[in-house]
């Protein structure tokens, strides 16, 4: 059937008219909830409480989550609620990275909140058509999308008008059909996972933009936390929005011109100075594969190594020629930082689509990691077919790349072998392996249904079913609170295991990225320091989520004279940048202090939620061994010289004529107890009791001693 | 290409050229709403720069949703209906000719339309058919 037949033969089963809005200094001061089970639809108003407290984007989805559901409920169960918000500063053009959307549910990997933050231009086009958020609740009877008509006001819940399972086929097809015309398609906006979120859980959701030049509908995921498993469990195929008319001042701020001069500030600066530092406009994040390689922090078999002889065939400039260069690469208006590259006409060699030449969004610095050298893959051309298949199955590059690595190491570890992977052989560096496991969870058969579980319920089935030892696999399981760590080795730099495992969701480098303050430059000496740094750079980071903005424009590209400045790790004129335009939308002067303030709101409430639901205290803050020092023999003699110093330097222990092993233990010890008194000093800083429980004069403190929240700290002090 | 060609050195800094170019497209006289910029040189304040486009084309690959083309005579032209006001152009300008004023929500520049070469005394301005 033509896409036009299926338009027409596209079945309604609920429409709702709502009548347009203006939106006030950039919130539309209303949200929409819809539930699945019986097609409601409704409005709520968002109250100025709600904005003093919970800011927006991600504070607007934690605080309905948390209404939504109880302690009780599961990642399936019908009142969990995906929420997607967008934030008081999403949708302005000026200023690079601010159309970001927010994400949370309850995940099915880590039974708590996840949250997850992604491009594309859903966000900002949910608030020009009225909403600050949507809350999607129960279950349908069958696969529907949802269709939100920006510019009518009108919100219809149709049966799913097409039977394309995958995102990339979705997207362009939902694209195609709610566009009036090929000028029209840039009005578009599709959410949508694929056929992997209906068998494993690490789905993804994909955000569409439709790229003008290449005249096709690009992808971004919200990838972290199996987002798309619960959407796919609702039934819902696709959501779709329309809105035509984006303008410069839709979000009608306070102050356009400091908000439009601000933006150009940045402009000027990346024009200058990308190229000098990092070439985020000629391949966006992959522009460190290199580097980390170098520092020897580049994920490697299973994050046993950092670095690789090989690195060179996967490098940045290696993706630099594969992705097209010169195209305006924003996932929404106004980013000259133009991170999110594609490589077009790129050929497939396996799965349902071999043969068909497609565009692959990426190639990012996770995926490269993820699907290269943690899996022991070095050809850039599996990458690239990895990135596509994971996006368009909606997989988690990040998970699926750290659970690959996991599933490889146990496989030479005799754990698994042929015949139970069915006949995969999932060696380091198998990349047709690999890409069979990929399609096998696709399909939601064999190995590949038990691997798309993720790394916690594998070391649950593997202890079960195979006798494998748990102490070892706890140990080399590179998750934490359920989630797959993201692609860094954090084993030598004490404050970025911190900044894995002291974070609300679960290990991802989206609270603090370390590595180099702590490590390359000794920046952070005393736990003390490392405590101040994982206080500071987690709540900074948190407020992009508050705001529906990108954290990259904030320091991936630095101003001329920032190393010169008392902190240049916080980029204090980038800082000031968004004191300045959260000030001119709003019409709320804040300060840096403030803007602290703001995050540690929505932190310590996400910290209450995780304890609520029964985690989130100090010991599911514990990381695996593997993130923090050699497991086996092979990783300590890698890296001999510096470990035996350690031993030396640190504890007065002469390393002369002991066995690895010997060596192994004391470095151990030691590491483990350096993690704990870490875990202290954070906690004291952030205003936490010893076992990780914010404590209520913190709360007091904040304003945040809501009836709900309070109750949650008193019943577990 | 049809571009307002210039020779600083011929320029007496009277600022008629803003004054005209202002009141051409935006009926006031107010230098910030010029699509040219006289300024003096840092070097030695009798000595003129001037800021005017010069119809490279840079800009045209920057914009995200198409709004810069280049018209039949080769000027750049702004398509006000699709810009979107990101400013990414004004950023990005080599000649730093494309320019903000809050009061408008997309950018504008020089279209060489001449009016301000009509009005220099000095001929510093003049239209140029290459």
């Amino acid at each position: 059937m033509s896409i036009e037949n299926k338009q027409s033969a596209r079945r309604l089963l609920k429409e709702y008219a709502y009548s347009l809005g203006m939106i006030d200094k950039g919130y539309a001061n209303r949200t929409l909830y819809i539930d699945l089970s019986g097609n409601t639809i409704l409005e709520k108003p968002v109250t100025q409480e709600m904005k003093d407290k919970f800011t927006g984007g991600k504070g607007f989805g934690l605080k309905y989550l948390w209404d939504a559901v109880t302690p009780a409920t599961k990642w399936n169960d019908p009142e969990n609620e995906i929420v997607i918000a967008n934030g008081p500063l999403c949708g302005i053009t000026q200023y690079p990275g601010s159309g970001k959307s927010l994400v949370v549910t309850i995940s099915p990997l880590t039974n708590m909140p996840v949250d997850s933050n992604v491009g594309g231009y859903f966000g900002p086009f949910l608030k020009f058509s009225g909403f600050d958020a949507l809350e999607l609740q129960g279950k349908a009877d069958k696969d529907v999308i949802v269709f939100i008509d920006g510019n009518k006001g009108i919100v219809r819940i149709e049966e799913a008008p097409v039977d394309a399972a995958d995102s990339h086929v979705l997207a362009e097809q939902l694209t195609e059909m709610f566009a009036d015309s090929e000028e029209d398609k840039r009005n578009i906006s599709v959410v949508s996972a694929g056929s992997a979120a209906e068998h494993a859980y690490i789905g993804l959701l994909n955000f569409s933009f439709y790229d003008v030049r290449r005249k096709a509908a690009r992808l971004k995921q919200a990838g972290r936390g199996g987002i798309g498993t619960v959407f796919r469990d609702k039934k819902i195929k696709a959501l779709v929005v329309k809105f035509v008319g984006v303008k410069g001042n839709l979000n009608h701020p306070a102050d356009q011109g400091t908000v439009n001069r601000t933006g150009i500030k940045l402009h000027k600066e990346i024009h200058d100075l990308d190229d000098k530092q990092n070439r985020m406009r000629k391949i966006g994040t992959a522009n460190i594969i290199e580097i980390m390689d170098e520092y020897d922090l580049l994920p490697t078999h299973n994050y046993k190594f950092g670095r690789h002889k090989d690195t060179y065939k996967i490098n940045s400039y290696v993706f630099q020629d594969m992705v097209t260069q010169g195209m305006a690469d924003g996932c929404w208006f106004g980013c000259s930082m133009s991170c999110a590259k594609a490589a077009d006409n790129f050929l497939l060699k396996s799965g349902p689509y071999k043969g068909q030449k497609v565009v692959v969004d990426g190639p990012e610095y996770e995926n490269a990691a993820a699907l290269g050298s943690n899996i022991g893959v070095f050809d850039p051309q599996v990458v690239m077919e990895l990135n596509f298949y994971c996006d368009t199955y909606a997989l988690d590059t990040i998970s699926f790349g750290t659970m690959t690595a996991f599933i490889m190491e146990c496989y030479e570890n005799g754990i698994l072998n042929k015949e139970r992977t069915g006949g995969l052989e999932l060696n380091f560096g198998n990349a047709e392996a690999a890409l069979e496991l990929i399609h096998q969870i696709s399909r939601g058969e064999g190995f590949g249904k038990i691997a798309g579980k993720g790394v916690r319920r594998m070391k649950e089935y593997f202890v079960k079913e195979y006798g494998a030892d748990p102490a070892f696999l706890n140990d080399i399981g590179m998750e934490q609170k359920g989630l797959e760590f993201s692609e860094y080795m954090p084993k030598e730099s004490l404050a970025q295991q911190g900044g894995y495992g002291l974070t609300n969701k679960g290990p991802q480098h989206d609270e603090a990225w370390l590595i180099f303050m702590d490590m390359v430059n000794n920046q952070i000496p005393t736990f003390e320091d490392k405590a101040e740094a994982l206080h500071y750079f987690p709540m900074f980071r948190t407020w992009f989520g508050l705001n529906g903005l990108c954290k990259l424009p904030w320091n991936d590209i630095t101003p001329a004279g920032n190393k010169y400045t008392s902190e240049p790790a916080k980029i204090p004129e980038h800082v000031q940048n968004y004191v300045d335009i959260f000030s001119a939308v709003t019409g709320k002067i804040i300060d840096k202090e403030e803007l602290i303030r703001q995050s540690e709101r929505v932190y310590n409430f996400q910290r209450l939620f995780n304890i609520r639901m029964g985690y989130g205290k100090r010991v599911h803050d514990k990381i695996p061994y593997r993130a923090m020092g050699p497991v086996t023999v092979e990783e300590y003699e890698s890296r001999q010289e510096r470990y035996d110093k350690q031993l030396q330097e640190l504890l007065g222990y002469d390393p002369v004529g002991k066995s690895t092993e010997e060596k192994m233990k004391v470095m151990r010890a030691y590491r483990e107890d350096q993690y704990e008194k870490l875990t202290d000093a954070v906690y004291k800083r952030r205003g936490w009791t010893p076992n990780g429980v914010p404590t209520l004069e913190k709360l007091k403190d904040l304003g945040m001693d809501l009836p709900e929240v309070v109750k949650v700290v008193e019943n577990n002090l | 290409m049809k571009v307002l060609g210039k020779k600083p050195e011929l320029c007496i800094q009277c600022h008629a050229c803003e004054s005209t170019c202002s009141n051409t497209w935006f009926k006031t006289d107010d230098a910030e709403k010029s699509c040219i910029r006289i300024k003096s040189s840092k070097e030695d304040a009798a000595k003129a720069e001037i800021t005017v486009c010069t119809q490279c084309g840079e800009c045209i690959d920057i914009c995200p949703v198409q709004a810069l083309t280049r018209d039949k005579s080769g000027v750049v032209r702004i398509d006000k209906k699709n810009c979107v006001g990101c400013f990414m152009c004004v950023g990005f300008c080599p000649e730093l000719a494309m320019f903000m004023h809050e009061d408008y929500i997309e950018p504008f520049k020089c279209v060489a339309c001449g009016q301000c070469a009509k009005n220099c005394p000095t001929d510093a301005i003049f239209i140029v058919q290459e």
